[in-house]
């Protein structure tokens, strides 16, 4: 697949211009579409405003909603570094979740220290899920499985796996009509970010976003790993470990979506059931392919996304528009993204190089 | 291109459809606008005309919406997350509600408990009945014994059943639910002892290719009367009609699906309960945090009577249903044995509605076929 | 009404392929259309999409025009539309494939949840079943052999299309662009309009498909109809090696799966439903790891399809 190798075209201009025809297509179609369901479109646009960013209120809702993207994301545009599509970022995050409570719950039982439980309940997530997405590229790599498929299938089976447990083996007898795991109780949750009514799930994910960003595109990990994307053959050729790299990658990206699942358990819901199926996963997948695999990118487009839905509520309960709304918009803005890339090369901008140009600062959009 | 302009119909009405509650929040008001009138918000986890769990409470928003000095939002399908955290304090902010409905059991422990604190002079009314002793003051909670109504069904499916044999499709073996399939089971075999009911999980709420396929199963196995404990009963009672069964409806009247097979039904009766609760807030009462009743106290109903419910059945179950009214029934009077021999009530023990044992069942009374994990 | 006897164990086998029969018509259909697709090169991993929308347009028309059978046709003249747009987006250069699809799986879904709202309601009447039955005495036996004609449909369609992709013209063009896309402009064919048609015709099967979930089992619409149906039956192509006929056996094998938990339960084997619930998705990964293999590409595979290089 050459998703990876038609990014490196394109220069700064069109990378930022690109994206904003895309953008501004798509809230062209919106409008035209919600028009048509006898809506006002610039009413839309503005509740849509005040609903993301308007007031401090929203702001933090929309943080709050951008954080878990912000891991699930990775969980796709990590191994698309490396010409795969996976798609198992809800399995990977409901495994991370289901793994982290298993972990905790005994460390909590003895009374362990606070900061110690949630470290390893963080590394057994981000273990569970790593192993998890790194399954679907072993099976990959060795078995010549579509990983696409193969990750999808993970997922199905991964939910079904943790409703069997929380039902079962690891349900606590005293949650009656909401089968969950035990609960790690307060003292152990993770809090929230001082002066901000947003969890520290959003600080972990613009931490991975900004290492993975550093580990694929300035070490020579990255730089071997893109060679594998670019080219699976060449890098066999020049000898590079192709397996260790695809598990090393995968793995990163489940520990990404796991890490999230964590969060969930440690910020949210102090407990593993069946709400950490909660459409993360997808999300991720759409930020992942809005930011165009790249992850420092994926840091903007998830607070965009967390804005959208955030904003989803206002328009259902203003507009009376349905909550489907918010799903035909983000529809619409994949499908004209993904059509803008036949732009790339072809706009009469001044180039430079796209990777110069991302190893001097972070993208702004 | 018939079909795009087709859908455009279909959209367009929809849009009417919606527009109903549009005019009342027409405009961008922000703030906080409490002085005269009382802004309630719903709070629905599934689409809110599914024939069911979702529609019993947007009914009861409904009825709300006609009363004077309140204004009403609602937003549907919000998951038992950070979301729905979320939507309550966009309510509470952006729209400047007061009193809160969050509908879906899930959305307690952790969501209510952690908002409640923060925002002490809105009222949170919960529909499950977990409000506790020293939980947050201006919390409510809420529930129905919609069980009684489970075994008024139990009784007219059996005098309706020919096999002796009753059919349950539930969602996930939680209290709740186990309490229905029992009630319903005592109340068949309170007529003819020999009856059995079979139980099939689907593990989930809103599952409808596991729903009718599990109604087809059933319907195989000789079963020849049904009913239910999923979100949204429709694909299983419309199932249900196709196979020539009978069936007992649940959450909402689910009668104008089935008008063959339809007996009677247990129903909620939220209108009742919201309209009360926000008299009570107008009048500036204190609204009780815990709110619990069955028939008698109106919290929930039964569908009236089908065609095939026979006389018999008719006097029986309204003989038992006057009794309900009389406050004078216990459905869960020993001796009651498990299906798996164990003695779960003792003779002489009697557990009325309100005993909390109920609460935490976790058995299936004999006579049901099926197991609780 | 009918009182039929209780058949116990026997009931299990009965209700899987009963079931087989049942559920199995929306995976044949996606498969069968994912199959003509894929073999001229493309993959359309938003066919979970074109399905939702066949669903809820097939209900929509036919509960406005009163006509079923005009429902089915809108579905899949929706479903076709979607097609179309994969096909041309596909098209355009750099644009990919699998990506399109997800973005289309997305697209689809929402499009239907927000005009399909006001039909959750409607109550539209079923689409006829054809009784092959009338030869048993058991109503069970009787009832699992009502079959909706549309499952006909496919069965025929199945073998008609291996049949095609052999011996017509179009057929051979079809495998020739799955193929090599450079062979068939040597031949004068254009392989992005024969994409595109493929991905049309594709379309079309997946939104009638649809229809088959909304207008007969479980025959109503709603917002979780469809629980991965449809991207299940594209992995489901795969390991049916690209083979329409091995499409229907690989959809009868998935329709049995799906009814077996209901079916053991019926009869009191009640552990570990959730697991029996994911049996198909088990069943799929089990057999693609099985039929895969690193060193060469899938027997039958079209070498000019993404997912098998």
């Amino acid at each position: 697949m050459r998703i990876v190798a038609k990014m490196a075209t394109g220069g700064p201009v069109e990378v930022l211009l690109v994206p904003l025809i895309a953008i501004l297509a798509s809230a062209l179609l919106f409008a035209g579409f919600v028009a048509l369901a006898g809506v006002n479109p610039l009413e839309v646009y503005a509740l849509m405003y005040k609903g993301a960013f308007g007031t401090w209120f929203s702001l933090q809702n929309t943080l709050q909603r951008a954080a878990p993207l912000l891991l699930t994301a990775l969980c796709t545009a990590l191994p698309a570094q490396m010409g795969m599509v996976i798609i198992g970022a809800e399995g990977a995050l409901v495994m991370g979740g289901l793994v982290a409570v298993a972990a905790g719950l005994p460390l909590v039982g003895m009374g362990a220290p606070v900061f110690l439980t949630q470290l390893v309940m963080a590394l057994a997530g981000m273990i569970a899920g790593g192993l998890f997405v790194a399954l679907a590229g072993a099976l990959r790599h060795w078995r010549g499985v579509n990983e696409t498929i193969a990750s999808l299938l993970l997922s199905y089976i991964a939910i079904a796996v943790m409703n069997q447990m929380v039902e079962g083996p690891m349900r606590d007898p005293a949650s009656l009509n909401k089968p969950s795991t035990g609960a790690i109780g307060d003292v152990y949750m993770i809090g929230t970010i001082p002066g901000m009514d947003v969890h520290w799930g959003l600080v972990f994910g613009l931490i991975f976003c900004v290492l993975t960003w550093l580990l694929m595109f300035h070490t020579s990990f990255g730089f071997a790993a893109r060679i594998v994307g670019g080219n699976a053959r060449t890098a066999k050729l020049v000898g590079l470990p192709v397996g260790f790299l695809v598990l090393a990658v995968t793995f990163l990206g489940g520990a990404a979506a796991g890490l999230a699942g964590m969060v969930e358990v440690a910020a949210v819901q102090g407990r593993a059931n069946a709400s950490l199926v909660a459409g993360y996963g997808t999300g991720g997948i759409l930020v992942a392919f809005l930011a165009r695999q790249n992850p420092i990118a994926v840091i903007p487009v998830a607070v965009l996304l967390g804005g959208i839905a955030a904003s989803g509520g206002l328009l259902q309960r203003r507009l009376d528009l349905p909550d489907a709304t918010v799903l035909v918009l983000q529809g619409i803005l994949f499908v004209v993204l993904l059509a803008s890339e036949m732009l790339y090369g072809r706009l009469a901008v001044p180039r430079l190089s796209l990777a110069s140009f991302l190893r001097l600062r972070p993208q702004r959009s | 291109m018939t079909s795009s302009a087709i859908n455009r119909r279909s959209l367009l009405k929809g849009a009417t459809a919606f527009g109903i509650g549009g005019a009342l929040s027409s405009g961008l008001r922000f703030g906080t606008a409490r002085a005269a009138t009382l802004t309630i918000g719903f709070i629905y986890v599934g689409p809110r005309d599914d024939y069911g769990y979702n529609q019993s409470h947007a009914e009861g928003a409904a009825a709300v919406k006609k009363m004077a000095g309140v204004k009403v939002v609602e937003e549907e399908k919000v998951p038992e997350t950070i979301d729905v955290e979320k939507t309550m304090e966009s309510m509470i902010n952006l729209d400047g509600a007061s009193l809160l409905f969050p509908t879906s059991f899930g959305y307690y422990d952790p969501h209510i408990l952690k908002l409640a604190p923060k925002y002490k002079d809105v009222t949170f009314l919960h529909c499950g009945g977990l409000w506790k002793e020293g939980g947050p003051a201006n919390v409510g909670s809420y529930f129905g014994y919609i069980d009684e109504a489970q075994y008024l069904s139990g009784i007219v499916a059996a005098y309706t059943s020919k096999t002796k044999k009753m059919g349950f499709v539930a969602a996930k073996p939680i209290p709740q639910v186990l309490r229905n399939i029992n009630s319903f089971t005592l109340g068949a075999r309170s007529v003819d002892p020999t009856i059995t009911t079979q139980v099939i999980f689907t593990g989930d709420w809103s599952m409808p290719v596991k729903e009718a396929e599990a109604t087809n199963s059933l319907a195989d196995q000789g079963i020849d009367v049904i009913t239910c404990h999923v979100d949204s009963p429709k694909v299983l009672v419309e199932t249900a009609e196709t196979r020539g069964m009978f069936v007992c409806g649940y959450h909402a009247s689910q009668a104008a699906l089935a008008p063959k097979g339809y007996l009677t039904g247990a129903e909620w009766n939220w209108e009742k309960v919201y309209t009360d609760y926000v008299t009570m807030i107008q009048k500036g009462e204190k609204v009780p945090n815990m709110l619990r009743g069955g028939l008698k106290e109106g919290i929930v109903k039964r569908s009236a009577y089908g065609a095939p419910v026979s006389d018999e059945a008719r006097k029986h179950a309204d003989s038992v249903y006057d009794k309900f009214m009389a406050g004078d029934f216990v459905i869960y009077k020993g001796p009651i044995k498990s299906n798996t021999g164990k003695m779960v009530i003792d003779s002489g023990v009697s557990q009325g509605q309100t005993d909390i044992a109920l609460e935490s069942m976790d058995y299936l009374v004999e006579g049901v076929v099926g197991s609780t994990s | 009404m009918a009182t039929p006897e209780a058949i116990g164990w026997v009931g299990v086998p009965l209700a899987v392929i009963a079931g087989a029969i049942r559920v199995s018509t929306p995976f044949l259909f996606v498969s069968l259309g994912e199959c003509l697709t894929e073999r001229s090169g493309r993959i359309n991993l938003g066919l979970e999409g074109t399905l939702v929308m066949g669903a809820m347009s097939g209900y929509g028309v036919a509960w406005l025009s009163g006509s079923l059978w005009l429902g089915v046709l809108a579905a899949g003249v929706v479903g076709s539309l979607f097609g179309l747009l994969h096909g041309v987006l596909c098209s355009l250069p750099k644009v990919n494939d699998i990506a399109l699809g997800i973005a289309l799986m997305m697209l689809g879904t929402g499009l239907a949840f927000f005009l399909g709202k006001p039909l959750i309601q409607p109550a539209v009447e079923n689409l006829p079943s054809i009784n092959f039955g009338w030869w048993s005495d058991i109503p069970q036996v009787q009832e699992a052999l009502k079959i909706n004609p549309l499952f006909i449909v496919g069965i025929i369609l199945a073998p008609a299309m291996m049949w095609a992709f052999r011996n017509t013209r179009w057929g051979l063009i079809v495998r020739m662009v799955g193929d090599s896309a450079d062979a068939a402009r040597a031949m004068g064919y254009n392989a992005n309009t024969v994409r595109v048609l493929a991905t049309v015709a594709g379309g079309f099967l997946a939104g009638i498909g649809g229809s088959f979930l909304s207008l007969y089992y479980p025959g109503s619409w709603n917002e979780g109809l469809s629980s991965g149906q449809g991207i299940t039956a594209v992995a489901l192509v795969i390991f049916a090696r690209w083979n329409p006929l091995y499409c229907l056996y690989a959809s009868l094998l998935f329709g049995g799966a799906g009814a077996l938990g209901p079916a053991l339960q019926a009869v009191g084997v009640t552990q570990g439903y959730y697991l029996f619930n994911a049996a198909p998705y088990i069943l799929t990964l089990i057999i693609m790891v099985a039929s895969s293999s690193s060193r060469r590409r899938l027997a039958g595979a079209p070498a000019e399809l993404s997912v098998t290089r």
